[in-house]
Parts: C-alpha cells; structure tokens; sequence
C-alpha cells in the first residue's frame, strides 16, 4: 500500500441481478458508486483517496462532526438507490478494502452469510418507530384543594398541595407512557417478520424536546406495509400520552448484523 | 403521526424533500444509529475502532443539543429535569425538591410564627 493509492469503499451487498442502478447517486467523496461481481453476489463500492480516507485520515476525520455526517448520509443514499432495486445488504460505515481483490474475496468467503441475509431482507423493509412521551401541560390547573385537610390551609399549603399533584400528574403521564411504549412495540410485533429496540435517543439529538420513550426497529413484509401503518395510526388513537412517528423505509441495517444468524431458519 | 411514506415502494431522499405528501429526508440521528452501530461488520483492510465512534456519538449529540434549545436554557437541561431523566430524579433533581421543600417549611413556619404574632 503506497500513499498514493486509493480505497475502495463497501456500501453493501446485493444479488447479482440487481442492474444498473441510480447513476445520479454522488457516493462518498462524490465518487460514483460501482459494482463488483463474485459468487453470484454484487458488492457496491466507491472509490475513494488515500488523503481523506486512509487509515490515520479516517480516524481523524470521523471526529469532524461534518465529515461524518456528509459521509454517513452519502453511504445511506447508495443503500437507499439500491434497496429501489433489490434486496440489500448494508456494511457498517467505513468499510474499506484496498482493492477490489479484498472485495471480491470477502464475496466468496462469506457466500453463505451473504445470500442468506439477502433472503431475510427479500422484499421486506425496515421501519422505524418512535414514541415520545407527551408531557401534561404545566399550565393545567391544579384540582381544587379542600380546606380542612389539615391545620395549615394558609397559601402555603395551598400551594404544596399543587405542587404535588403537579408531581403526580407528571409521574403517572410517565408511567402511562411508559406503559404506552410496552404495548405499542408488542402490537406492532404482530406485523413485523422481526423487531429491534434501540436505546431511546438523548432528548435534543432530533430537536425533540420530550424524552422518548420507544425506540424501534421492525423488519416488515412490503405487502403488509400498509397494514403496519395502519396499526400505528390506531395505536396513535388508542394511547394519548405517547406520540409516534414512523420512519422509513429504510434499507434493512437493524436485520443484517452479527448475532442475527445468517438468514432465515 | 407519521414521518415516512406509507407505501415501501418510496423512500425518503433529499430529492423528494419540500413536498408535501412524501417522505421527509431521514434524520441524522436515525441515519447515524444505523451506519454506526448496524449493518452487517466486515474485516475490511482498514480497521477502525468503533468505540470511538460511540465516544464521537456523544460528541454529536451535545454539538446538535447546542445548536438547538439547548444553547438557551443549558446544555444539560435535560439531565436536570426530574420528569425527563429517571437519574436525575434519583440524584439532583431530588435534591432540588429536598431544598425545595426545606425552604417551604420555614416559608411556612415564619408565616405562622407572624399569624401568632398578630393575634
């Protein structure tokens, strides 16, 4: 490996039918993406240079926030154009041979694993679902306190007394969201081949301000698309205290990883 | 209330962003969720060190908390409200209702100690 040499980036995996596919997608570092044949298996891959993406230029780059953004969404835009085609297998970010040899013999070598995922992910998509707590107006007024509870009734009290049932309130809308959560992620179960649940993110990552309560992920048959989101709408109607939002379809990134057994059994 | 596009056949891409009934572009968070710690792991010839990328999420989401609300009421805000974090509820927000409650007592105790006086 010589400095001037250049990387070749994995996006994912596709079958060998996939075709021609969306030559308007920039792929990272704007080189357009291009395939790489073995084993009855297509490898989506870029070209990109030593400078920016080698070892030691990697590492530094992936603590720019703006690199790794524009890198991360440059890699999620290739797996969306080919999952328009086909099934898809996506590679985490960052996955780097040094020509397309390493590619070509990771294909071969991981035959099995590759064609089985591939048949997990046959026509079926991730979906996202999220729920957000919905928090009880502060401004509610507060329920009448009566007067001869005990012997402090001054406004001092008066106010204890609304101060904890403010706490109340809060904390059962919690738990009520919390519970919301439980059942909102089995039922959506019921229409998934295969769920995920993610740790909910940090309050403010998505200009969200409410905590989340749900974070999950469902590997759904595309024929049953609309009857998931059907299921969402009336779970929206049924549970007040958590707000869902669903998002996809995206490639099947929860569905591939290690740990999920190379396909279908 | 939904983000995506109901039917699989779209997808969410900048393309599409701006109209009104389709999908809207993938959030960064979601997408980083997924190209970070998904997707399938192959030895590849370079090797990167994924905890740091776990240290580098952290990063991230404080960057975007501060370009955010965050940049006007604290960037911790979060941790401190009792309501939003279960910690926080346990550990300072706890005490912040313990001094709470400490200053009310003695509010309530000067009160009665002036009501005695005053009959």
């Amino acid at each position: 490996m010589t400095a001037e040499s250049g990387w070749v980036w994995m996006y994912g995996v596709a079958d060998d039918d996939l075709g021609a596919f969306a030559d308007s997608v920039a792929g990272v570092g704007g080189s357009p993406p291009r395939m790489v044949t073995a084993a009855r298996l297509t490898a989506i891959v870029g070209d990109v240079g030593d400078r920016e993406y080698g070892a030691a230029a990697l590492r530094r780059n992936l603590e720019d926030l703006d690199w790794l953004a524009r890198t991360a969404r440059a890699h999620h835009a290739v797996l969306e154009a080919v999952a328009d085609r086909g099934p898809v297998v996506p590679m985490r970010l960052a996955t780097l041979f040094a020509s397309d040899a390493g590619v070509t013999g990771t294909l071969q070598e991981r035959a099995d694993d590759f064609h089985g995922a591939l048949s997990l992910v046959s026509a079926r998509s991730e979906w996202g679902v999220k729920a957000h707590a919905v928090k009880p107006a502060e401004s509610a007024p507060a329920p009448p306190v009566a007067g001869r509870e005990g012997p402090a009734t001054g406004p001092g009290a008066a106010y204890l007394h609304r101060r904890r049932a403010q706490l109340t309130a809060s904390k059962d809308a919690r738990q009520e969201a919390l519970a919301s959560a439980r059942t909102v992620y089995a039922e959506l179960g019921r229409f998934a081949v295969s769920s995920r649940l993610y740790p909910p993110q940090e309050p403010g990552l998505a200009g969200q301000s409410a905590p989340m309560v749900l974070n999950a992920a469902y590997l759904v048959a595309d024929e049953r698309a609309g009857e998931f989101a059907a299921a969402i709408a009336d779970l929206t109607a049924r549970h007040r205290f958590v707000q869902l939002t669903l998002t996809g379809p995206w490639p099947a990134y929860s569905f591939v990883g290690e740990g999920d057994g190379p396909g279908p059994r | 209330m939904t983000q995506g596009s109901l039917t699989p056949t779209e997808s969410p891409s900048l393309s599409s962003a701006g109209s009104i009934s389709g999908p809207q572009p993938a959030n960064l968070g979601d997408i980083l969720e997924r190209v970070l710690d998904k997707g399938i792991v192959i030895a590849g010839d370079i090797k990167v060190n994924l905890l740091d990328i776990e240290l580098l999420t952290i990063k991230l989401r404080l960057v975007i908390a501060s370009l955010d609300t965050a940049s006007q009421v604290g960037i911790n805000w979060w941790q401190s409200d009792p309501w939003l974090s279960a910690d926080a509820a346990n550990g300072s927000g706890r005490r912040a209702l313990e001094e709470e409650n400490r200053q009310l007592h003695s509010r309530i105790k000067a009160l009665e100690a002036r009501s005695r006086d005053d009959g």
